[in-house]
């Protein structure tokens, strides 16, 4: 069974992204759970979502300390939820600050040296420029399928697959998003090895 | 056909598929995408409706012409449907009628978790408990059914975990909805005193009714593994058991209430040691306790929050006596509450008020965000409604502060008319503002009375805050766009000095609907003092760098923190 936790900030596109993998899984022919946050919680807020799928899932959520993937949209909400990666798993993490308004108003910090601490924490760990990749594909909110690009070159899912699954559900900005995930899938293909 | 549903988009699809003719409900997490799906479907009537009392009550005026109906809301929803829930268990059904709540164990989204179980009981009413999508859509179809053959409505609960989880469901086709007709039968729909005490012995030899079936209801079932442990268990967390306990025997209850005594009486006979693994109450426990059979749940499994496979893992270590290993969180990671979006028109409202001595009544809404700093601009909140009526309490105990109700727009018209009646009517020396984006915007833009537009996409009357608080005696009405601060501040402050009851309409839609994005703001570095007055806006646009201020990229142009600034250092950008 493979076990992705997503994390990250309400509007960076959490709930479509694990959408679209759990879509992604089922139609690779995996039994899959997902689960997604809605209301409050969406509002700028700290958000995860979770996507199981294997042979037979039970739980729509992952225990602590058992996902395989820990795909982070930000880096502090990576560090956030990175007690739900298990020994082994991997942290997939886009390089993209989101300052909390706890921050801008001047209550807390943002962490210094957040990348030193993602080090720190993960022993595999994967950095995505995702960013920059998402404005290459041309929109800057593909963000969300650039990660998947990425955490697609681990999972055994077939790139047709993908494919087919960003067309359906997003019908709209199909192209951008067909290259946002192949952009996050090239940049992080030697990243297994 | 198979595919991967919410388990919102299984509900609607077993309606659609039980041939439910009509559908009613409020929007609320997590139950909201169950209308708006089966309204996709376009062959069953649905309505959003002020309120779930209303929801409840026009779904079993269609069920009594004989058609399948149903009504859905959140679990705080059913307090405000309970009134004709608890009489609708007299009354009975004539087409089937099913009662959808959906619970928020852990709170994601609501004031409380209650358990919306004990409704069931408290009704005298059968319950349903979904495991995962393919039950959610197939119980719809069995909750109507035996609504039908034992005439009484069902109440089908989910959990924000079900509704909002994805899982794979086999589909099925439409069955035809029933061509509805009246004939009197006053003894059985005209609840007075006389024909009510006849019904109420009829509740009694149905709940006897259904005690039977539920001992051979086929959804009710044991899965047989190891004897030394037997968990009793319902919903979703079942999936945890079945992970955290991977040997034991389950039984798995698909009924909850009225419960299969008989069954789990010899199933405790059967093992060892028998736990109840269940949510929020021991609704379960207590019941299975009370036939004398010794089980043990609480103990283990915490009733505070959601339970989820690491409660489940954790009760499995109490149980064994092992101390459940604190979680290795990262230490001092800066919090990231929800907050209002950037140009969210209820900024500036709460940003003037923040600025007055008052006292702020809040209501349910986008905007109890406001509570949160920097703005701290709410002092109170219960339920749907309570803004206007608690800023009455306080005014009429003689509070010498102003006080000043704050209630959103489709929140006036689910609750807060009456309450406003009330301030009228009892001269309230009151200031009530309406909150008017013209949307119900946390649980995801439905419409509402006041948008112009049904469920069923249709255009309509719209309702108007300002009209309603005139027609009910109101004769200070005033409407602001709460982007003029200025022109905001002076209103409030007007009518917050004026000696009697007045209503202020902020009216401004929402942004989030309307994506009308103006061209940004950015903060002129030389001009800036670093004064910090602009963020105490709370915008999360607005950035501290440094000793100075920047505005980032998810500025919408609304203008609030160019006018809050006093060095006139943030404009609008250049070209
Ligand atoms: S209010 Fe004006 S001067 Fe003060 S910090 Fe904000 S931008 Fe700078
Ligand atoms: S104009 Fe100012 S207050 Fe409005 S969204 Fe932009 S930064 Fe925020």
């Amino acid at each position: 069974m493979s076990d992705v936790v997503l994390a990250g900030v309400g509007g960076q596109g959490i709930v479509l992204a694990s959408k679209l993998l759990a879509e992604a899984a089922f139609r690779a022919g995996y039994d899959v759970k997902a689960n997604e946050v809605h209301g409050m919680a969406q509002r700028g807020g700290s958000v995860l979502a979770q996507v199981r799928f294997g042979e037979k899932v039970f739980s729509p959520l992952v225990p602590s300390g058992r996902a395989d993937f820990l795909v982070g949209l930000e880096e502090v909400e990576a560090l956030r939820y990175a007690g739900y990666l298990g020994d082994g798993g991997w942290a997939i993490v886009n390089r993209r600050k989101i300052v909390p308004v706890t921050v801008s108003s001047g209550s807390f910090r943002y962490p210094e040296d957040i990348e030193g601490r993602l080090r720190a924490r993960f022993e595999r760990l994967v950095l995505v420029e995702g960013e920059r990749l998402a404005r290459e594909a041309g929109n800057a909110r593909t963000e969300n399928v650039v990660l998947l690009g990425a955490l697609s070159n681990f999972l055994d899912i077939p790139l047709g697959i993908w494919e087919e699954v960003i067309a359906h559900l997003v019908p709209r900005s199909t192209e951008a998003n067909l290259k946002a995930f192949s952009l996050g899938r090239d940049a992080t293909v030697e990243a297994r090895l | 056909m198979r595919k991967v549903l919410s388990g919102n988009e299984a509900i609607a699809r077993g309606a659609y598929e039980a041939g439910v003719a009509v559908a009613a409900g409020y929007p609320g997490t997590p139950s909201t995408e169950i209308l708006e799906n089966l309204a996709g479907y376009g062959e069953v009537y649905c309505e959003w409706a002020p309120n779930e009392k209303v929801a409840l009550e026009v779904a079993a005026g269609a069920c009594w012409t004989g058609v399948r109906a149903m009504a859905t809301m959140k679990h705080v929803g059913l307090n405000v449907a309970a009134d004709p829930l608890m009489t609708l268990s007299y009354t009975g059904v004539r087409g089937g009628l099913v009662v959808v709540v959906a619970d928020d164990p852990g709170m994601y989204s609501s004031q409380n978790e209650q358990d919306s179980r004990n409704y069931a009981k408290f009704a005298k009413v059968p319950l349903l408990e979904p495991s995962d999508g393919q039950e959610a859509k197939d119980f719809v179809e069995v909750a109507l059914d035996i609504s039908e053959r034992f005439d009484t409505p069902v109440v089908l609960r989910s959990t924000t975990r079900l509704s909002h989880s994805r899982s794979v469901v086999a589909l099925g086709g439409r069955r035809s909805p029933q061509v509805p007709s009246f004939s009197k039968d006053p003894q059985k729909l005209v609840m007075l005193p006389l024909y009510a005490r006849g019904r109420r012995r009829k509740v009694e030899e149905r709940m006897r009714a259904l005690r039977e079936f539920s001992e051979r209801f086929p959804h009710n079932r044991i899965i047989w593994r190891e004897r030394k442990l037997g968990v009793v268990t319902s919903g979703v967390c079942y999936q945890y058991v079945e992970e955290a306990f991977p040997e034991a025997s389950v039984l798995k209850l698909a009924m909850t209430y009225p419960l299969p005594e008989g069954l789990i009486r010899s199933f405790a006979e059967q093992v060892e040691e028998v736990l109840v693994v269940e949510e929020l109450d021991p609704f379960l426990e207590e019941q299975v306790r009370s036939l004398g059979v010794r089980a043990e749940g609480r103990r283990y499994f915490s009733g505070i929050g959601e339970l989820g496979p690491d409660g489940v893992i954790r009760g499995r270590m109490r149980w064994e006596g092992r101390d459940p290993p604190e979680p290795r969180q990262e230490a001092d990671l800066p919090p990231r509450p929800p907050v209002m979006c950037p140009g969210c028109p209820h900024r500036g409202i709460f940003y003037v008020l923040s600025r007055m001595d008052v006292v702020i009544t809040g209501d349910i809404g986008c905007y109890t965000l406001a509570v949160f700093p920097p703005l701290n601009a709410m002092d109170t909140l219960i339920c749907m409604g309570a803004g206007i009526s608690a800023s009455m309490g306080m005014a009429k105990a003689g509070l010498k502060k102003p006080v000043v109700g704050v209630v959103g727009d489709s929140t006036f018209f689910h609750s807060g008319m009456t309450g406003l009646l009330d301030v009228a009517y009892n001269r309230g020396d009151v200031t009530i503002i309406v909150l008017d984006n013209g949307t119900t915007a946390m649980t995801g833009h439905q419409d509402h009375p006041g948008t112009g537009r049904t469920l069923m996409g249709e255009e309509t009357v719209e309702a108007r805050a300002e009209d309603i608080a005139r027609a009910l005696g109101v004769r200070r009405v005033r409407v602001v766009d709460p982007y003029d601060l200025s022109r905001t501040e002076a209103v409030l402050k007007e009518e917050v000095a004026s000696p009697e009851a007045s209503v202020v309409v902020s009216r401004r839609p929402c942004l989030l609907l309307t994506r009308e994005y103006g061209p940004r703001y950015e903060v002129s570095a030389e001009a800036c003092t670093g004064c910090g007055r602009c963020l105490r806006l709370g915008c999360p646009a607005l950035e501290k760098d440094g000793a100075k201020v920047r505005i980032n990229s998810l500025c919408t142009g609304c203008g609030l923190c160019a006018q809050v600034c006093r060095f006139g250092a943030i404009a609008r950008e250049e070209g």
